[in-house]
């Protein structure tokens, strides 16, 4: 269980989280969605006690990150997998890590062998693709087999093999009872991943509902309809309670939400109207969380089509 | 897949578990320094030029001291001489000192740790005692390495010291301590200034830069700065000779002491509030 009360944290005039709260419960995967720069990984920081926040607090299991007995008994982290000295064999990282929270040192042969990095454990990390080296992340994460686990974006640069890894090992993780909270920019990863989306912008929450919810809500839908009697139609299904726009591609193309594609065939039909396309389009959840996050994207390619 | 059954975690969790001891704390950067490779190959240096430039420095000052005037003759110091070349030795001490905490800092592995441990005043606590241990024993077995082999090329040239003189196994085993002091101060100006090269550049200005530029300066001012800089005034401790403006040895060791403990003071706060 993960807590958080206004959550504050600006840097200068720079304001990176905005009173954020939220709380992030055990035996689900709980997606952390917002687009680069929402300030996902700072919140994450500041829950680990990496950066202290302005205002608010956070606590982990009831309790501040800093007032934890053995850290990695209860909370699995991986922020950033190369934060790792390159030099030093990935036995010998996962041992010094153990021994910080008194972890046996079997314990260290076991992670190795759930990530899959037996054969490597000799070798220095330096040498590591991104791949091995967010595998060794996840490994000292669960190093101290804790009840919580906090992963920034695992599944960058994971080829799609680690990918399906990474989702298994999450929906395992939760499936025994762990609160498992993923960051991700890819609201397509989250819908796969996640049963729960807290979703932030510009350091706010927009978003605090479970994935079904949130597909169910704001999968907009709506009927491409192509007719040299399009305002004639328009007229009707205006009538019968629908919005009405126009495509902008040409007077005889208009975009119906409000009915469904054979309600719409049926009303022409009625009125004797000839349709040449009728098209139910459905915004796939990417669009859906880019229509949400839209106003609080920090950095948006100039005159780029919204 | 972890075959074990979770509790939530909160105080029933907690009673599953020990706390984390700052004994772990030390045992894991015990792992940390030896598991790295600049560790050897630093310390090697420290024990080849300690050794093997104390040897030459006393070689040649042996054969010079014949020639040499009633003054140098007066102030001969055999134990100090062949301790000479841990003046230089002191540079691969400082460096992995520094290199302990920041290269952590330049690699990104200080959030790691500090997400492992939490309390961060132990990191610092924990790398400081753990590379003050290892280069105390390394520090003492190349003084009295350097003193021995400086004192063999010695005798028969000029007059050369034996352990059981007065002051010369504080001298000898002053060096090894001085060593030990400055492995602390690199590890907290290491923490203080996070980039590898500005630590590094600090320690170099501290230990050689100013003291030569104290030289150049009237002696007014050079003879306090000879005085009371710590990083001059810690070689009292291992002269068995006592020159004017200097300390005498104990209190030439308690000035550095003094300024260690004062960069460790600010160190160890600041590592405390800054965001890491």
């Amino acid at each position: 269980m993960i807590e958080a009360h206004g959550l504050v944290k600006r840097y200068g005039s720079a304001m990176a989280v905005n009173d954020l709260s939220f709380s992030v419960r055990p035996g689900m995967v709980t997606g952390f969605l917002g687009p680069n720069g929402a300030g996902k990984t700072t919140t994450m920081r500041m829950i680990l006690g990496l950066d202290a926040p302005t205002q608010g607090s956070v606590t982990v299991g009831g309790r501040s990150y800093r007032d934890l007995p053995a850290p990695m008994r209860e909370v699995g982290a991986l922020l950033d997998a190369k934060a790792l000295q390159g030099g030093r064999r990935a036995r010998d990282h996962l041992l010094c890590l153990a021994q910080s929270n008194g972890i046996p040192r079997s314990r260290v042969d076991e992670v190795l062998r759930t990530a899959g990095l037996e054969d490597v454990a000799r070798r220095r990390a330096k040498g590591f693709s991104l791949g091995m080296s967010q595998r060794l992340g996840i490994a000292s994460a669960l190093l101290g087999d804790p009840a919580v686990l906090i992963f920034d974006e695992p599944v960058n640069g994971l080829d799609p093999d680690g990918i399906h890894w990474v989702r298994t090992l999450m929906r395992a993780l939760a499936a025994e009872g762990r609160t498992v909270l993923v960051s991700s920019h890819l609201m397509s990863e989250m819908a796969l991943t996640a049963d729960h989306l807290l979703v932030i912008g510009k350091g706010r929450l927009i978003a605090d509902t479970s994935v079904d919810e949130f597909v169910r809500s704001s999968s907009r839908q709506l009927v491409h309809v192509r007719s040299s009697q399009a305002a004639e139609l328009a007229a009707f299904c205006r009538e019968a309670g629908a919005t009405v726009t126009s495509a902008g591609t040409g007077p005889d193309v208009i975009e119906i939400t409000g009915m469904d594609s054979a309600e719409v065939g049926r009303l022409a039909a009625a009125h004797g109207i000839a349709l040449s396309e009728l098209i139910p389009v459905r915004a796939s959840l990417e669009e859906a969380f880019m229509e949400l996050t839209r106003d609080s994207v920090e950095y948006q390619a100039a005159g780029a089509p919204r | 897949m972890t075959g074990a059954t979770i509790a939530p975690a909160g105080p029933d969790h907690r009673a599953t578990f020990r706390a984390a001891t700052f004994a772990d704390v030390l045992r894991s950067e015990w792992t940390k320094l030896r598991s790295v490779r600049s560790t050897f190959w630093a310390l090697t240096v420290t024990v080849v030029l300690g050794v093997g430039l104390g040897a030459v420095i006393s070689a040649a000052a042996a054969h010079g001291y014949a020639r040499s005037s009633v003054s140098g003759k007066l102030s001969w110091d055999p134990t100090a001489v062949s301790l000479d070349g841990i003046g230089i030795a002191t540079l691969a001490i400082a460096v992995l000192g520094v290199l302990c905490v920041s290269s952590e800092y330049s690699s990104g592995m200080i959030r790691t740790s500090l997400i492992a441990v939490p309390k961060r005043g132990r990191v610092l606590a924990a790398k400081s005692l753990v590379f003050a241990g290892v280069t105390f024993v390394v520090g003492e077995v190349t003084s009295f390495a350097a003193f021995f082999v400086g004192q063999a090329l010695i005798s028969g040239h000029a007059p050369h010291a034996a352990l059981g003189d007065p002051g010369v196994a504080r001298a000898v085993a002053g060096a090894g301590l001085a060593l030990t002091a400055l492995a602390v101060l690199s590890v907290a100006a290491g923490a203080l200034l996070r980039q590898p090269a500005a630590a590094i550049a600090a320690m170099i200005a501290v230990l050689f830069v100013l003291p030569a530029i104290a030289q150049a300066l009237p002696d007014s001012w050079r003879n306090p700065v000879t005085e009371f800089w710590p990083t001059l005034a810690v070689g009292d401790l291992t002269s068995v000779h006592h020159s004017a403006h200097t300390l005498q040895a104990w209190p030439g060791f308690g000035v550095m002491c003094l300024f260690v403990a004062i960069v460790y003071a600010i160190a160890w706060t600041l590592l405390d509030r800054r965001d890491a």
